[in-house]
């Protein structure tokens, strides 16, 4: 027996019943486009064409093109590529890890972060391919036998566990993502009055029948996949730290590099998160599945990695003073006063400053203060990845070196590639795809969507009737 | 609903009976425990034990920042292993108190409800702390000069012979605001505000959690749960102090033993070795109290929650470890590579076994034995698994105090064995007497029926 606290909010509102849940996630893949996904979606095309344009420019005339000179050599390519990667830790986190932990809450928003989780590595990806200079080459960064006699990939190098760590997360999320959505899209194949609508989803749904043995397979797999996937998450932004942490470069070799990054990659995924979901909550009317209470846990986290990735910036300040590497405190002296001090300064405001706003219930649960803050800390985190780059390269070990970096028009217009790139692929989801799990919602409705005594309490005191809203024709 | 083997809070026997047998064996341990240190000692002042083998040779390698280098020559003096010993178990000990009231604090920030009933057991664990912080403290005024390099007037002394040029850049950590090398006033205003800060709040959550007993009805309490609201703002306060507290406190404690050596990780390192420690203490404890017929709510499934836990953090904990080393492993800058080059190679290899045992107890061992779904529901596998992680723990913390402290002249003698003896029996007999001044489980807990009902697939 499932025992839940009443003091517990509910996590489904309005007396939503099985029917409720079908109808209102479906109902938006069966509708017809709005003109506010085409209006979302045409932005988003733009954004993408003019972005291949400057990608074009990029693998045509090579990344020349770009801003980077011989002592910063590593620069917006590869402070995209971490934010992406970052931001696609939400996902399996909420998914495999919040599942570990019996979070319930994860249920209505584990979908939607799956699927930004998987367009987000693709993006970072793209940065790699990006910056390989010889795009029709990428396949070089694979162990593969060759005719070149005994050349392998240097399996010492940081860069290639990156390749490995990288590609075995896409894999597994999506097929994580994916096998959670056969039920639903099955339930969608159900629905359909279109015959080529019907036979998509049909094949999509890979026959699914909804037995008894079929649902005991399905859970068998979502626990090995979460098992897997738990260090999998984990291991991606470790590795990526160690890209630039495994190296001598003062303000890179840091020990506290791995969990500081995972902890700022969940920072900003959440961010992500809340900023999409928001969006498609307002957009999709999905008040009574995302709640404030949702908005809230997830803040709450928001509030937690932000403050370790704070704690993280004084620990590497202070050590860097202790150790009496001169070095070392030069670098970091430089980042907060040198002439990357704006760069500096607004990370710390984003990232650390910022979120501590959440200590506070009443700005968790505003919707409006955690949709400017989701945004404030996505950025504060690429500025984030910029500092520690740009920051550690541009003052060389050689003076006459020193130099500063300002990224070209390719190198904005291949981040706003990324960007149309995410965002298409995010509305088409959004259209396409239920954007919540139905089946998980309906395994938790009975237990979690009770109201809670004091919010009964309270709404009849403020006179509200307390009737549920049952859709007796759906049913 | 209420099976054969439900067991409901209400039919709870609730009140833990520290017996005078097991009062008195706890004595006797104790007392062996200072016997055996006492013949340590003895055996160490006639020379045996002491490394006289490797004098030389021993303090050539690997003792750049150590205590080894000290002021006046390298003459070891048995008092300094008793000192190192006394240090490592303050420590190793402190952690476990602190991590009991932390688990408690975490519970409630999380707003958990299957742990409730076991929360009694880690919240008496904070009594421990005054203890401990009592004795580092004498233990730094008396035997500073032995365990921490830092600490010598004469290094700070500008031209003299042995100025040291980057302890004098971060003296002000340990002496602000006075002049390097004279009292280490920072250093000690640290130290006290830890332990009164730590002690200080696990006294506010004690309460609290004792006063929430008082209430007389359940339901009615559950509408306004005023006290438990009280409880998360408290156990908020306290984790945000202790996760500044804690990686400091490591840098203070056990970092500056290394004096010169430095890794932003350290602080972590220790917070995950301190956790998974407490986690298996606490495991232990409900195990042991169960088996003596109390706790009859606390099922397999809580059982297999704190398994869970083990075997997470101890996968944790070797992230950190393995991240720690492999990154000064490959980068292989001296400043910083000494550290484990001391411990693998050093001291004519005296800890590299240590260094290798370290990681089959904390990882390989937790990591297969808690790896199945059954072994952490078994009370049988669970007791190894808990022996591992606590032996391994233990030789976790002796890698970080004993190379930079006693170098040479350590090992795993009477000293060491009495002196755990002496501060595991302690630590039992003060959680024993303040589980007997409470009723074990809080029974007007709002989630405590989350608890009853618990269970995991």
């Amino acid at each position: 027996m499932q025992y839940t606290s009443p003091i517990r909010e509910p996590l489904v509102l309005q007396g939503k019943t099985y029917a409720d849940v079908t109808e209102d996630i479906c109902r938006q893949v069966e509708a017809a486009p709005n003109p506010r996904w085409l209006g979302a979606m045409f932005l988003s095309l733009l954004a993408l064409g003019w972005g291949s344009y400057t990608l074009y420019r990029t693998w045509w005339y090579g990344i020349g093109e770009w801003g980077l000179n011989k002592t910063v050599g590593w620069a917006w390519d590869i402070t995209n590529f971490v934010w992406w990667v970052g931001i696609g830790h939400a996902g399996t986190l909420i998914s495999a890890i919040l599942l570990l932990f019996r979070q319930k809450w994860r249920t209505s928003i584990n979908r939607a972060a799956e699927a930004m989780t998987i367009f987000a590595v693709l993006c970072a990806g793209s940065f790699i391919l990006m910056h390989m200079g010889r795009p029709w080459l990428a396949h070089w960064a694979l162990p593969l036998p060759n005719t070149y006699g005994s050349l392998w990939v240097n399996f010492n190098s940081p860069l290639v566990w990156d390749v490995f760590a990288i590609s075995t997360y896409l894999t597994v999320s999506i097929v994580f993502w994916y096998m959670g959505l056969i039920p639903d899209l099955a339930t969608i194949r159900e629905r359909a009055k279109n015959p080529i609508a019907r036979f998509i989803y049909g094949a999509m749904s890979f026959a699914w029948n909804g037995s008894a043995k079929t649902w005991a397979r399905y859970e068998m797999v979502a626990l090995v996949l979460a098992g897997l996937s738990t260090p999998l998450v984990l291991s991606v932004h470790t590795i990526v730290s160690f890209d630039f942490a495994t190296s001598v470069i003062p303000g890179w070799h840091t020990t506290i590099f791995p969990p500081y990054f995972v902890a700022g990659a969940i920072f900003s995924g959440f961010a992500m998160v809340l900023t999409l979901m928001l969006i498609t909550r307002h957009v999709y009317k999905l008040q009574a599945y995302i709640t404030l209470e949702h908005i809230e846990s997830m803040n709450k986290i928001i509030l937690l990695t932000g403050s370790i990735v704070g704690i993280a910036y004084l620990t590497e300040f202070f050590i860097a003073w202790y150790s009496g590497v001169e070095y070392e405190s030069y670098c970091f002296i430089n980042r907060a006063f040198g002439p990357y001090w704006w760069a500096y300064w607004s990370m710390m405001t984003c990232n650390v400053i910022s979120p501590q706003f959440f200590w506070f219930r009443s700005m968790r649960r505003n919707i409006y203060v955690t949709f400017a803050l989701s945004i404030v800390v996505n950025i504060g985190m690429w500025f984030e990845r910029f500092v520690i780059i740009v920051t550690s390269l541009h003052r060389d070990y050689v003076p006459s070196s020193w130099t500063m970096f300002w990224p070209t028009y390719v190198d904005v217009g291949d981040y706003i590639f990324s960007f149309g790139f995410f965002f298409t692929c995010f509305f088409l989801f959004a259209k396409f795809l239920p954007v919540i799990n139905i089946a998980e919602v309906k395994a938790i409705l009975k237990s979690s969507s009770a109201p809670s005594v004091i919010e009964k309490e309270e709404k009849v005191k403020a006179g509200v009737k307390l009737t549920p809203s049952y859709n007796p024709k759906s049913e | 609903m209420a099976s054969a083997t439900h067991y409901s809070v209400e039919h709870e026997n609730l009140n833990f009976v520290f017996k005078s047998e097991l009062r008195k064996r706890l004595i006797m341990a104790m007392a062996i425990g200072v016997i055996l240190i006492l013949l340590g000692c003895i055996l160490l002042m006639m020379g045996i034990g002491v490394a006289d083998a490797h004098h030389g040779a021993g303090h050539g390698t690997g003792h750049h920042g150590g205590g080894g280098a000290e002021g006046s020559g390298h003459g070891f003096h048995w008092t300094k292993r008793l000192w190192a010993n006394l240090w490592l178990n303050g420590v190793f000990f402190t952690g476990i108190a602190v991590i009991g009231v932390f688990f408690v604090a975490v519970q409630y920030v999380a707003h958990a409800g299957w742990s409730s009933a076991i929360k009694r057991i880690p919240e008496a664990f904070g009594y421990f702390l005054p203890i401990t912080g009592g004795l580092l403290l004498i233990l730094f005024f008396i035997a500073g000069h032995d365990l921490f390099h830092w600490t010598h007037s004469s290094l700070y002394e500008k031209g003299g012979k042995e100025f040291d040029k980057i302890l004098y850049g971060k003296s002000g950590f340990f002496f602000f605001p006075l002049k390097p090398g004279s009292f280490p006033f920072f250093y000690v205003l640290r130290m006290i505000i830890f332990f009164g800060g730590w002690y200080f709040l696990f006294m506010q959550i004690r309460k609290l959690s004792l006063k929430e007993d008082l209430e007389t009805d359940f339901n009615t309490y559950l509408k306004r749960p005023v006290i438990y609201n009280k409880l998360v703002y408290i156990s908020t306060v306290f984790v945000v102090f202790f996760a500044i507290s804690s990686s400091v406190s490591a840098w203070d404690w056990i970092m500056s033993i290394d004096s010169h050596w430095f890794s932003t990780m350290f602080g972590w390192y220790v917070f995950s070795s301190w956790h998974v420690t407490g986690l298996a203490t606490i495991a232990l404890a409900v195990i042991l109290l169960k088996e003596q017929g109390y706790l009859k709510v606390v099922n397999e499934n809580h059982l297999h929650d704190l398994g869970k836990f083990m075997f997470a953090f101890s996968i944790f904990w070797t992230y950190i470890w393995f991240s720690q080393f492999l990154l000064i492993y490959y980068a292989n800058i001296p400043e910083e590579a000494i550290y484990f080059k001391e411990r693998l190679s050093g001291h004519g290899g005296l800890y590299a076994p240590v260094f290798f045992l370290n990681i089959f107890f904390n990882f390989f061992f937790p990591f297969l034995i808690l790896m199945t779904r059954a072994s952490k529901r078994n009370v049988s596998i669970l007791k190894i698994a808990i022996g591992f992680i606590l032996v391994g723990h233990y030789l976790d913390f002796f890698m970080m105090v004993m190379p930079g402290t006693v170098g040479a002249n350590g090992g795993f003698g009477l000293i060491e064995a009495g002196c755990l003896l002496l501060f595991a029996s302690a630590f039992i007999y003060v959680v024993a007497s303040n589980l007997a001044k409470a009723p074990l489980i809080a029974k007007n807990h709002p989630f405590i029926k989350e608890s009853e009902y618990h269970v995991v697939l």
